[in-house]
């Protein structure tokens, strides 16, 4: 089987493969211009005749689970990324794989972690034959240098939810390890040592894949609530001795960044925002768990504490900023989509404000509306942006791909998007004329903030029109472009292979890019 | 060119830690033509920049064989050839320079009267901390080659701030360097004079005999050079002699603009500990203030090291106003917003030097000799002092210069 093939230029000028690891995609046709039809995907039915009459589906180890599932050559693996870099399932799974001489396997992850680095010597020996999901780190250099036996896919946590959902990923076998869960299969992120705050990156897997199994350590008699997978979608449950490391858990991203040039930006996106209007009672905002996206959220609440103004929601990643705000009455809800330090576990405990949500509810473009567009503001980060305000977020200018999509291409539907970002890290200028990989397209991109300016998007006539006249540093989009080049010289374009390594999904399922092999 | 074979020279930062800086060493030989050896986290991008420059700067100083290595953490061109030339010079007697192009937007002269509310401390040999620097929009960023550097890094330094002083965009700030100790900060000022440096801090002074020293070195490369311009001077006093000696040296040149007071020397001089309140050093603080007010200088106060409490910064900002400084020092690029905050005239003060000005301007143009606000008589110094307040509110844009248009 070829790793990818039949190879068309899409709506952004990007040359895709339509023929990729032996199935069909689509390539990118433009904005809302992919109008899928049929029906959902759906999963087997199955028949309580076949579970244990009294609930009780636990098995002996995660070894005897995969192969009461079936484990075999060339199956979908699922699991989830709520524990981040103190993940211990995953590699679990791929040794016993291994073990049992399983060839082939799709591993299909919401994220990677660099815990997960292990996972390369089984790429190598064919265990796993690709990864669909994310590749972060050293997994996303593998990658990089043409090493991966299949292509990979890279999609957004909406995105994934989608390919589930309509069926362009068959799931085999979901892992779901739980930091609390009772023997039916119920569980929750909430409670345990383990403890992550919420599943939802889990959630589409335990609805649409065949097999789902449970891995926990801290095993409550039926029921454990509150039940955010639903043990009616669940085959086994495992109990293990750990499930996740508690410290690598917790992000270690979350703090407020001590960069006074950082600060600056985030200053400047905050003051950007308010003068332009968006900063009102009532609004809703999204911000990253980078330090520069946390610095902006302070910035946001001060702004409605003296103001007496209270926003309708946060759209998180939450953390204790979040917390702190939803708890002086700064905001109404926090509507989370992962936890990321143990304030906003011990939050989504206690306080009925803060809500789980899921990829479906969130971002999942093939749905009946999503969260992402109601919102009023959104910051987001990225490696690069070019002229035409395309945006990358998965490989750096010297053409390495060293991260994942997650919720940032979702997100690009809210009502403004704002990337605040240095205008050069070190010597590398973030604003090109072409982005190596495009990420979102730039009609859904609409300010870029810098130390050394602020550009407005032209198609956004209504924010250029509400800061003219503005002290704050307003610029083109090229004047910004030039100012860095005249810093730090003009970059050459890396040389990269022509070949394939990977392709990145856009929100609706088709292809928006490839990724090509460092030379 | 009389080079020294097969001797090894360094320069430069290396390191996880390290950005924005590279390491270079130079190994002179006698045969086997140059040998470039360049790892860098830009290669992909910048590569062949770096090669080039680095082949044009070993043309320029005429040297056909070496060994030279670069470890690049992505270095700025004005880091990379500082770092290349910084080698050169300890192996090779030369008296010409690699300059880069003075940009333009660095060919400014500052004012004798500016406000210098706050001054940004770089140290001189770490680069990273230069580039983003004019950003945080100080009124001057100080590239320091005295305490910041250490003894050993004291001659490569030199070549990152004369092409700091080139390269660098300040964005308007006024673009001072402190050089070391006089007599040891006469040769620094070789690397600085030339490159339209705005100001000179001449540290630990205690003695009008280094100002003369450093003017008569000033004057002797501008005149070799054939430069003309201003280059202020701002002497540090940071012993008990100098404090005593605090008026003499303000006055005893007329490039002085200002002088500071360092106070972790003076304290140790004292005898004393620094503490928050400050009580020990209210007399040299005072003494200065008066020192420079009886020169017609400005005086600036000494920094404010814990960056973190930004209370305590304020609160001392506060006193330091209140004892009749016009600034002070900053190590820190978020400390700049509190100083100038805080220097600059509240509210309650611009409101009442608003009715002096005005009762002022009305009682001139009725050609009444004496000022008087309701039934109070106001005093010359009193309509000076509050226009001195007005004046500096338009320029910090706290005020509109068309305010009397509003004023009832």
């Amino acid at each position: 089987m070829k790793k990818y093939d039949k190879l068309v230029t899409n709506a952004v000028g990007r040359e895709v493969p339509t023929i990729i690891n032996g199935e069909e995609h689509i390539p990118f046709k433009g904005v809302g211009k992919h109008i899928p039809t049929g029906r959902k995907h759906a999963p087997r039915i199955a028949s309580c005749a076949n579970y244990p009459s009294d609930g009780n589906k636990t098995v002996v180890s995660l070894k005897e689970a995969l192969i009461k599932s079936g484990l075999k050559d060339g199956m979908t693996i699922s699991t989830h990324h709520h524990f981040r870099n103190g993940d211990l399932i995953a590699n679990q799974i791929f040794d016993l794989a291994h073990e049992l001489g399983v060839k082939n396997l799709r591993w299909y992850p919401s994220a990677s972690f660099p815990c997960q680095e292990k996972l390369i010597e089984y790429l190598e020996d064919g265990t796993i034959n690709r990864i669909e999901g994310s590749m972060n780190g050293p997994l996303g250099r593998f990658t990089s240098e043409g090493k991966m036996k299949g292509t990979a896919i890279l999609r957004s946590h909406g995105g994934r939810y989608q390919a589930v959902q309509d069926g362009e990923v068959q799931i085999d076998i979901a892992v779901i390890a739980a930091p609390s869960a009772d023997p039916f299969g119920n569980a929750n992120g909430e409670d345990g040592p383990a403890a992550c705050g919420l599943l939802g990156f889990a959630l589409g897997d335990s609805q649409y894949a065949d097999k789902v199994i449970i891995v926990t350590d801290n095993l409550v008699p039926f029921p454990c609530i509150p039940w955010q997978i639903h043990g009616n979608y669940v085959d086994y449950v495992v109990v293990v001795e750990q499930v996740g490391i508690p410290e690598k858990i917790i992000s270690g991203t979350t703090r407020i960044t001590k960069s006074p040039d950082r600060l600056l930006i985030a200053e400047l996106t905050s003051k950007f925002c308010d003068e332009a209007g968006i900063i009102k009672d009532g609004f809703s905002y999204q911000a990253g768990a980078g330090g520069t996206a946390l610095s902006i959220g302070i910035y946001f609440s001060e702004i409605l504490r003296n103001r007496g103004w209270k926003a309708r929601f946060i759209r998180a990643g939450s953390n204790k900023y979040p917390v702190e705000m939803l708890e002086e009455g700064l905001v109404d809800y926090i509507l989370d989509g992962q936890t990321f330090d143990l304030d906003g576990v011990r939050s989504m405990r206690e306080n009925s404000g803060h809500v789980n949500t899921s990829p479906f509810t969130s971002y999942n473009y093939h749905g009946k509306g999503n969260f992402a567009g109601m919102v009023d503001v959104v910051i987001l980060g990225a490696t690069e942006v070019d002229v035409n305000f395309n945006a990358n977020v998965v490989t750096h200018s010297d053409g390495l791909m060293l991260h994942g999509v997650g919720g940032w291409q979702n997100c690009l539907f809210s009502k403004c998007t704002i990337l605040p970002i240095p205008l050069f890290r070190d010597r590398i200028p973030v604003i090109k004329d072409e982005v190596t990989t495009i990420c979102g397209p730039g009609e859904l991109i609409d300010v870029i903030a810098t130390e050394r300016g602020i550009a407005i998007n032209p198609r956004r006539k209504d924010l250029i029109e509400k800061l003219k006249g503005s002290n704050l540093p307003i610029k083109t989009i090229e004047e910004l472009k030039e100012e860095a080049e005249k810093i730090c010289g003009i970059p050459e374009k890396p040389q990269l292979s022509d070949e394939i390594v990977a392709v990145i999904k856009w929100v609706d399922g088709t292809v928006i890019d490839s990724v090509r092999k460092v030379l | 060119m009389n080079a020294a074979s097969n001797k090894i020279a360094t320069a430069g930062n290396k390191g996880d830690r390290v950005r924005s800086d590279c390491f270079v060493t130079l190994e002179m030989k006698n045969k086997g033509g140059l040998i470039i050896d360049i790892k860098s986290k830009v290669k992909v991008m910048f590569g062949k920049a770096i090669k080039d420059l680095t082949v044009d700067i070993l043309n320029f100083f005429e040297i056909k064989n070496a060994n030279i290595s670069i470890e690049d953490a992505g270095a700025l061109p004005f880091v990379l050839a500082a770092r290349i030339e910084a080698t050169i010079r300890q192996l090779v007697k030369t008296d010409k320079e690699y300059l880069l192009e003075l940009i333009p937007e660095n060919q400014y002269q500052t004012k004798r009267d500016i406000f210098r509310f706050s001054r940004l401390y770089l140290p001189g040999n770490t680069p990273s901390l230069m580039i983003n620097a004019g950003i945080h929009k100080p009124n001057g960023i100080i590239l320091d080659l005295e305490d910041a550097v250490a003894p050993d890094k004291k001659f490569e330094a030199s070549f990152v701030v004369r092409n700091a002083l080139r390269q660098v965009d300040y964005y308007g700030a006024e673009r001072m360097v402190r050089i070391n100790q006089v007599p040891q900060g006469l040769i620094d000022l070789e690397f600085l004079v030339p490159h339209n440096v705005n100001l000179i801090l001449v540290p630990k002074c205690e003695d009008k005999a280094q100002i003369v020293a450093v003017n008569k070195r000033i004057e002797s490369i501008k005149k070799k050079k054939g430069i003309s311009g201003n280059i202020w001077l701002m002497p540090i006093i940071e012993s008990t002699l100098g404090v005593i000696k605090a008026y003499d040296i303000a006055s005893s040149a007329d490039n002085i603009v200002a002088i500071a007071i360092g106070l972790e020397d003076y304290t140790a001089d004292l005898g004393t500990q620094r503490t928050k309140e400050g009580s020990e050093s209210f007399f040299a603080r005072s003494m200065v203030v008066n020192a420079a007010r009886a020169a017609g200088v400005q005086p600036i106060d000494s920094v404010f090291s814990d960056i973190s409490d930004m209370e305590a910064l304020k609160q001392n900002v506060l006193v330091s106003k209140s004892l009749g400084f016009d600034g002070m020092g900053c190590i820190h690029p978020r400390q700049i917003e509190v100083i100038h905050k805080n220097f600059a005239p509240q509210e309650a003060e611009i409101e009442k030097a608003k009715k002096i000005v005005n009762a002022f301007i009305i009682a001139t143009e009725k050609g009444l000799g004496v000022v008087s606000l309701g039934s109070k008589m106001i005093d010359p110094p009193v309509v000076k002092r509050a226009q001195k307040s007005v004046n500096l509110a338009i320029s910090l844009g706290i005020l509109n210069k068309n305010w009397r248009e509003e004023f009832k």
